[in-house]
């Protein structure tokens, strides 16, 4: 069964007076294309209670390795520390922190209520204008969803010091990987973005592919082999239970994504030697053809507000990228390069378009302005597919595999820049991301 | 191609559910001979020949797959040939069905792979149909680039893994 701590955290406002500031605040420019990772520091929190000593110092853990992560922040270790944090509330010694250079400061306290709950209190300084940055908040929530609120105060810290919405307080679905290349077992699964907090969604029985989130992060939608043929599921994730996509006999479908609006799914759908791109409302009727070109068309996506598909198709010859009307109808060819395109994906700013490149044997993740223009290439290996965007549109997970006999699928993330470049998760493939959570 | 090997191949009789009458059939796959001399005497196994109706002798003599170039879902002079046989049988047979597997190699995303294995299998199963074999008896699923036979990453292996298989049904149909 899968926990349902999620909802059960509240968000409240600390009154307190953060001064204002006549100095330029503490800032991160994401589009500034030579960052340096700002230094900062995150004592272990206050235990206020008795029993929340155990979280005191992994909350700080996991604040700090969510910022670290993100390549854009530098932790100083807490052997460098001049003087600590013995209460919440007390004054915080400015100088101590301006001597070990952490232009950040994050305090916070954990307490105990009730039999099952914790408080999570934090605040953050600008430790060099000696000023808090923004209210203090206090996160209210179950004990097993501790990490959520560790997640929720780096997320805060993240966006006050960057103006960016965040990111870490999401889930990953992917498919985990085990055995040998030519006998691969795949199952569908699911964690916190960072790897924690992982579970199985379905068993190793059939092949399974591309699980991708509904727009409220409740369900997922995917296809599995478990008939023999590719069929399209959605499964509840609180139930684990599961139901088929009404389909058509003697018809395989695949590469299934919701809608924003959840109402609806678009997916391939092949007939005999053609694959098509069809729609078909969550609650069943009949499907709507949103292609009907002799050629392959597969891999949709939705812009985020509803209006319009990017997806693949070798109409021209090779696979590239074209974007039609979400009712379907003429598609304007988008990808212009040099070598073939799929997989590609619509940032949930709606400003850029992630994709797989291959090229002179090589594969890329990139990224492309929604008219095509801009194009740039994040990464280069034998074998990178399938971007999925983190809810902020700044960070794209991707499944890059290994050359081989041994050759293995580890899930990598990289910054729109193109900067920290970094491994996730191994035996893992086909992630996608879920949105902020709530 | 089809691996046809050479030297006799051991077929334990008793699994040979296809033959009727209760006696092995025992036509020669290679008439050059060679078929006695594995040494089965002490291994009370029977040596001998495939069945021509029976599925080891569709899948091993015929051949049960072909090739396809990078990319493509053309059949090859040498694929047609294969099916032509592949269709024989099938007539012979009547009593069977077949899946056709669409594969491909690991250049490329996973969906695409999807719908080429979907058109390689798809050029498989017309090519039957044009040889007679009734359309309702074959059924085509693609794999993409999910179920490699080979697993080294040169075109040595991917020239294998991009295949069409036609996998007999163990029931007939009805």
């Amino acid at each position: 069964m899968i926990h349902r701590f999620f909802a059960l955290i509240s968000l409240a406002l600390i009154a307190l007076m953060a001064p204002a500031s006549a100095q330029e605040p503490l800032r991160i420019e994401l589009d500034n294309p030579n960052i340096e990772p700002l230094p900062f520091a995150v004592p272990n929190f206050i235990a206020e209670t008795a029993g929340a000593d155990q979280y005191a110092a992994d909350l700080a853990r996991v604040v700090a390795a969510d910022l670290t992560g993100s390549g854009l922040f530098r932790e100083i270790p807490s052997t460098a520390f001049i003087s600590g944090v013995t209460s919440f509330d007390s004054p915080v010694q400015f100088s101590d922190w301006k001597a070990i250079n952490a232009q950040a400061l994050v305090t916070g306290s954990v307490s105990t209520a009730g039999d099952d709950q914790i408080v999570v209190k934090f605040r953050l300084f600008d430790v060099f204008s000696e000023n808090q940055l923004g209210e203090g908040l206090q996160f209210v929530g179950s004990r097993a969803g501790w990490r959520r609120m560790a997640h929720k105060v780096a997320d805060a810290v993240y966006s006050r010091i960057t103006g960016e919405g965040a990111y870490f307080d999401s889930r990953l679905v992917y498919v985990s990987e085990s055995g040998p290349k030519n006998a691969r077992s795949k199952r569908i699964a699911i964690m916190d973005y960072d790897g924690a907090n992982n579970q199985f969604l379905t068993t190793d029985q059939s092949i399974v592919l591309a699980p991708r989130f509904s727009p409220d992060g409740n369900r997922v939608i995917y296809t599995s082999y478990e008939t023999g043929f590719p069929k399209i599921y959605i499964l509840d994730i609180g139930t684990v239970s599961r139901q088929n996509l009404a389909d058509q006999p003697g018809t395989m479908s695949f590469a299934p994504r919701f809608a924003p609006d959840g109402q609806s799914v678009i997916y391939s759908l092949t007939t005999g030697s053609n694959t098509d791109l069809y729609k078909l409302s969550v609650n069943g009727g009949a499907p709507q053809q949103l292609t009907s070109d002799p050629t392959i068309e597969t891999a949709p996506s939705f812009a985020p507000d509803g209006s319009q598909i990017v997806f693949e198709s070798d109409r021209s010859g090779t696979p590239q990228l074209y974007v039609m009307p979400a009712g379907g109808g003429a598609a304007t060819r988008i990808s212009f390069g040099q070598g073939r395109y799929g997989t590609p994906v619509w940032s949930p700013r709606g400003d850029l378009i992630a994709f797989t490149k291959q090229n002179r044997g090589r594969f890329h993740i990139g990224v492309m302005n929604t008219d095509g223009s801009g194009e740039r290439l994040l990464t280069a290996s034998f074998l990178d597919e399938g971007p999925t965007w983190a809810p902020n549109g700044r960070v794209i997970m991707f499944t890059r595999e290994t050359a081989g006999e041994g050759g293995s699928s580890t899930l990598y993330s990289v910054d729109i820049s193109g900067r920290n470049l970094r491994p996730i998760k191994q035996g893992a493939s086909d992630p996608n991301w879920s949105p902020l959570l709530q | 191609m089809k691996t046809l090997p050479t030297v006799a191949l051991l077929v334990a009789t008793l699994s040979l559910s296809a033959c009727s009458g209760g006696l092995f059939n025992q036509n020669r796959l290679d008439t050059a001979g060679g078929a006695d001399a594995a040494g089965a005497a002490d291994t009370g196994i029977t040596t001998g020949a495939l069945a021509p109706n029976s599925v080891e002798f569709f899948n091993q003599s015929i051949g049960d797959r072909v090739l396809f170039a990078v990319d493509t879902s053309t059949l090859t002079p040498e694929g047609r040939a294969t099916l032509t046989q592949q269709a024989g049988w099938l007539t012979t047979n009547p009593s069977f069905t077949a899946i056709i597997e669409g594969h491909a190699d690991e250049q490329g995303t996973r969906e695409y792979n999807l719908a080429l294995g979907a058109r390689r299998a798809a050029a498989v199963r017309d090519f039957l149909v044009t040889q007679g074999v009734a359309d309702a008896r074959l059924r085509t699923v693609t794999f993409g680039k999910e179920r490699p036979i080979e697993v080294c990453s040169t075109e040595v292996c991917y020239a294998k893994n991009r295949r069409a298989v036609t996998v007999i049904g163990a029931g007939a149909v009805s």
